[in-house]
């Protein structure tokens, strides 16, 4: 008789938000397919946002009812603890304003397969009435449900998938710009070879990590670290190759040179959202891997990310200082911070107790950088030249005088990039560092003084990045305004809530940071599940 | 909890949103605005110094709330008596310069009609100016040393925007120099602040100052952490030879801004030098107190030569100031109770001499639009009035017998010359070394005055008109405070007397040393 296969328990309720977004993007495929073209973005827009804004009311429902589960879901593919459900709260809501600016007419292509120039292109232009690809709604959908999995993924193998549905659709997506077509293909193509190239590391590792531990899921791995005598060389190998594949996702230093280019290339909105959204799943993912996976082995890896941290916070910091390009100096700001990130995955305590406290302090930063920065991609959609965004820096002179608000607004969202006190990001900064030399002064931490060194470069880079965010103040306010200067385009309903929300948040994190330090506590506190 | 000290914070905020939200083309009402909340503030203040018991708590008018508990921080503020006259002085100097810079942003022309600086919004500067006053009362009354940070910090960018879209043709050079420099000295801090937090020994960790004094024992923690406080402060203060952004910040800044950076911000700098790194480190103090003085004693002199030759008259100024403040940050390390409330007091005196001289400068410049003293002459003639203030200033800028510098440079000097630590008599020489500058300081200021005010009158200045009844409002109340303190330094120093007793007591400067030196002479 052939034995039975039993079926799969799946916890319908706890992977419900999952659920919800990779639903609504198969509907969405479907849309496509038998919508006719005058209807598609009408039905695409309500569809979009209210999957989210479903999926991240099931997040908050579970939260609020307690039943924060304490094994994984899915036999034992997922795991949806703590940690996971306030990531995936911070993306949907960071996701969910990004799809307010995809909304935003002009940002892509009509038809991305005509050559740029060609009469192709025109007729389609001409066929759309400006309306883009409307398949960008569930591209993005697809993006954000590999982001929802990628963090929250208990073995590498689901980790490895949800990786490739994240970024696949972000290969496309960036190839999608209106204007500037070659730079952004340029761009798409860059980021798919480099990304491929990662995925492949990721891969690999895994193999490697496979044949060393005799398993693929995270706790797993680290019974057999506990075991083992962790100097094996099928492990050593493994855990590099994963580093690789993980550190690229967050653009950290050596393996961030696809950053400046793709942020530069891709239309504003998909840039907002693989500054906000890619970086918070990317950093979970790493947290996962690094803390639960290889938790035994630390005296392994930390040496190795004190240096990638250090060196992700300089290269980024200095590297900014040079660029010309709006959107390529907030990449490299980008890379600085995933470096500050670093510092705050370097806090690891010798217990799983202890390092609440420093998860604590990396949830915040996620929520309050990843806001913060699509807010200030908003703004930079709307300052334009007649060829598209003003991406120079030098056509951004004396904004101050010709939109006062409006220069206002993103120097203040500068300030917080800059760590400026009574503004979000200095508390982010703050809590990073803070966790670092809390672990640094634990008795037994085997990098103790290292810690404190780590908060210096930190601190050093801080300053250096401070000069560049305030070189474009100087610019906007103390200069004097071209004669031909860019445009200010009117803004849509939605890119006003974008950048009213992301300033409120901003400002009032800023002035009372506990409102969401308190939720950040609370889902460190129920940690990962191990 | 006394609900004052929130309430001084909050009266300046409501002021700044008001104006800043005032309709379009409401320059005037701005104006007026911004000169009542500032007025209202220092009467406020007034009435509250009056409760003040000096010799009472050291800490009073305390509030404290729970601002953010995750990471131990509170909202805790309240005065000692070093703090209350700083605060003082903040609110003292606001509505005058208000009232000094009540042209500044509409565009500066000379007297032929060019445009020197280019009309700015008016609202924005005067708002900027109500939020630092908010920050500077809030940087003086903070306990918790994490909101002094914040304070500490955040007061930058008001400052930063008023030099750097009101000032002169380099200002924003001069701006972001300023801004990145004190920034740099900021974040040492936080990391010391960060590490003070997490080493302390307290009951439970806490960022309260006075809780912390005396948490951390270990030597070598102590001058890490001590490092970390001074080397910011020492580029607030500002002292040799990280002070090269001050001439240039003061010099590009509108006269009123320049009077509060140099007046007061620049007093954070060795306010947190007496507060916290004396207190908080007293072992590393007493071991760094040598490399400081020398600091002290080159600044002193290093400013007073390089002010001699300088042309431009508020860079002038500035270099006599980092001179003033070699002398103060000299007081805070001789580790006496004399010297110590000389330098309190001195904060406090500088201020008004300084700001006086620099809205005289100022209203110099105006008329002439050029800061280069040789391009005046003979003002004394056609504005006697102003020259009157310019000389009144200037001697008190040169401590004269009478006027309130006197007492303070004085009470330094003599606390370093009889100062019970280090009894091998280097701060002896110190002080004997130091008071050569007050040979210099009669250089400087006296040639000064000399080649600007008297000798032929200059052609351009033959048209200069006398101070106008605003611009004598300005000043007047400068100089009176001036005189008065120097006749009568009782009511000041009764107040700071108290709470530096505090720092010499906890600080334990060796009482052995004392008796040591007591027979020795």
């Amino acid at each position: 008789m052939n034995p039975a296969i039993p079926a799969p328990t799946i916890e319908y309720g706890t992977l419900a938000p999952l659920l919800v977004v990779f639903g609504a993007a198969v509907i969405g495929v479907l849309v496509e397919a038998f919508a006719p073209r005058y209807l598609r973005k009408a039905i695409h827009v309500p569809l979009t946002l209210l999957s989210l804004a479903g999926a991240f009311a099931l997040v908050l429902l579970q939260v609020l009812r307690g039943q924060v589960p304490t094994a994984p879901a899915a036999m034992g593919a997922v795991a949806v603890d703590g940690p996971s459900l306030f990531i995936w709260g911070v993306i949907l809501v960071l996701s969910f304003v990004c799809v307010l600016l995809i909304n935003d007419e002009g940002h892509f292509v009509a038809s991305a397969a005509a050559v740029p120039g060609s009469a192709d292109e025109e007729e389609a232009e001409s066929v759309s009435g400006g309306v883009g690809h409307t398949e960008v709604y569930p591209l993005v959908l697809f993006a954000v449900g590999g982001m929802l999995l990628f963090p929250a993924s208990h073995d590498l193998l689901m980790m490895f998938v949800a990786l490739e549905v994240m970024s696949l659709p972000l290969y496309l997506l960036c190839g999608l710009a209106r204007r500037r077509r070659l730079l952004s293909q340029e761009a798409s193509m860059k980021y798919f070879l480099l990304g491929a190239f990662s995925s492949a590391f990721f891969l690999y590792g895994t193999a490697m990590v496979y044949g060393y531990a005799g398993t693929v899921t995270l706790p797993g791995i680290n019974r057999a670290l506990s075991s083992g005598t962790g100097l094996d060389p099928l492990l050593m190998i493994g855990f590099a190759l994963l580093g690789v594949g993980l550190l690229f996702k967050i653009g950290a230093a050596p393996f961030h040179a696809w950053k400046p280019d793709v942020y530069q290339g891709a239309p504003t909105p998909i840039t907002a959202l693989m500054a906000s959204g890619t970086l918070v799943a990317a950093v979970g993912a790493v947290l996962r891997v690094f803390w639960v996976g290889l938790g035994n082995l630390d005296w392994n890896w930390r040496p190795v990310i004190w240096v990638v941290a250090a060196l992700t916070m300089i290269v980024g910091s200095i590297l900014a200082i040079t660029q010309t390009e709006i959107k390529r100096m907030l990449a490299y700001s980008s890379i600085a911070h995933a470096g500050f990130l670093l510092v705050g995955v370097m806090a690891t305590f010798g217990s799983a107790q202890q390092n609440a406290g420093s998860l604590k302090a990396i949830l915040f930063y996620l929520a309050v950088y990843g806001i913060t920065t699509v807010g200030a991609f908003a703004v930079v959609t709307l300052v334009r030249d007649p060829g598209g965004e003003a991406g120079h820096l030098s056509r951004w002179a004396g904004l101050g005088k010709r939109a006062p608000v409006l220069a206002g607004v993103f120097a203040f969202f500068l300030l917080a990039f800059a760590g400026i006190p009574l503004t979000s990001g200095f508390f982010g900064k703050y809590a990073v560092f803070a966790a670092a030399l809390d672990s640094g002064t634990q008795v037994g931490d085997s990098m103790g003084g290292w810690m404190t060194g780590l908060v210096v470069v930190g601190v050093v880079a801080s300053a250096i990045a401070a000069f560049f965010y305030v070189r474009v103040i100087v610019l906007m306010f103390f200069s004097e305004p071209a004669a031909d200067g860019p445009a200010i385009a009117v803004p849509s309903m939605g890119t006003v809530a974008v950048i009213a929300v992301s300033l409120l948040v901003t400002v009032g994190v800023g002035l009372y940071p506990e409102s969401v330090l308190g939720v950040a506590d609370d889902a460190a506190r129920s940690l990962f599940i191990r | 909890m006394s609900p004052w000290l929130p309430i001084l914070m909050a009266v300046p905020v409501v002021g700044a949103v008001v104006v800043a939200l005032l309709p379009k083309g409401s320059d005037k009402l701005a104006k007026q605005v911004t000169l009542l909340v500032s007025l209202l503030v220092l009467v406020l203040t007034g009435v509250m110094a009056a409760g003040f018991r000096p010799g009472g708590d050291r800490f009073q008018f305390r509030a404290e709330y729970d601002w953010i508990p995750s990471f131990g921080v509170k909202f805790a503020v309240g005065v000692d008596g070093v703090a209350l006259v700083l605060i003082a002085l903040s609110v003292v100097l606001v509505p005058i310069v208000v009232l000094a810079s009540w042209h500044d942003a509409d565009g500066v022309k000379t007297a032929d009609g060019t445009l020197i600086t280019p009309k700015r919004s008016v609202k924005t500067y005067f708002s900027l100016l109500l939020v630092l006053e908010a920050m500077m009362i809030g940087v003086f009354a903070a306990t918790d040393i994490f909101l002094f940070y914040v304070f500490f910090e955040a007061m930058l960018i008001p400052m930063y925007f008023m030099i750097g879209s009101y000032g002169g043709a380099q200002r924003s050079y001069a701006a972001v120099k300023f801004l990145l420099y004190s920034l740099f000295g900021g974040l040492l801090m936080l990391v010391a602040v960060i590490g003070l937090y997490f080493v302390a020994k307290v009951d439970t960790r806490t960022f309260m100052f006075p809780e912390l004094i005396g948490a951390i024992q270990d030597p070598t923690t102590q001058k890490w952490l001590f490092a970390g406080f001074f080397i910011a402060f020492a580029i607030k203060a500002p002292l040799w030879p990280v002070h090269t952004w001050l001439p240039d910040a003061a010099a590009q800044a509108p006269a009123g801004a320049a009077v509060l950076l140099v007046g007061v911000l620049d007093k954070v700098g060795t306010f947190g030098m007496l507060r916290f790194c004396l207190e908080l480190f007293p072992d590393a103090a007493k071991a760094f107190t040598m490399p400081i003085v020398v600091l002290a004693v080159i600044s002193i002199l290093y400013g007073a030569i390089v002010a001699i030759g300088q042309t431009d008259m508020k860079r002038l100024i500035a270099y006599t100031s980092i001179s003033h403040f070699g002398f103060i940050v000299l007081g805070v390390f001789a580790m006496s109770e004399i010297a110590q409330s000389g330098a309190a007091l001195y904060m406090v005196n500088h201020g008004f001499a300084t700001g006086a001289l620099f809205l005289a400068a100022g209203f110099l410049i105006a008329r002439r639009g050029s800061p280069f003293i040789g391009d005046y002459g003979g003002v004394q003639k056609v504005a006697p009035v102003l020259a009157g203030f310019f000389l009144v200033a200037g001697l008190a800028g040169l401590s004269l017998p009478g006027l309130s510098s006197f007492v303070s440079e004085f009470m330094v000097m003599i606390g370093t010359y009889q100062s019970p630590a280090h009894g091998s008599g280097a701060l002896t020489v110190a002080a004997v070394i130091s008071a050569l500058a007050v040979i210099l300081a009669a250089v400087y200021i006296l040639w000064m005055v000399q080649r600007a005010m008297n000798g032929p009158t200059a052609e351009p200045v033959k048209a200069f008109k006398d101070l106008n009844a605003r611009e004598v409002l300005v000043l007047a109340p400068l100089v009176a405070l001036i005189i008065g303190f120097g006749f009568f330094p009782k009511p000041l120093l009764d107040v700071i007397t108290p709470s530096v007793k505090e720092t010499v007591t906890n600080v334990k400067v060796p009482v052995s040393t004392i008796a040591e030196k007591g027979t020795g002479q």
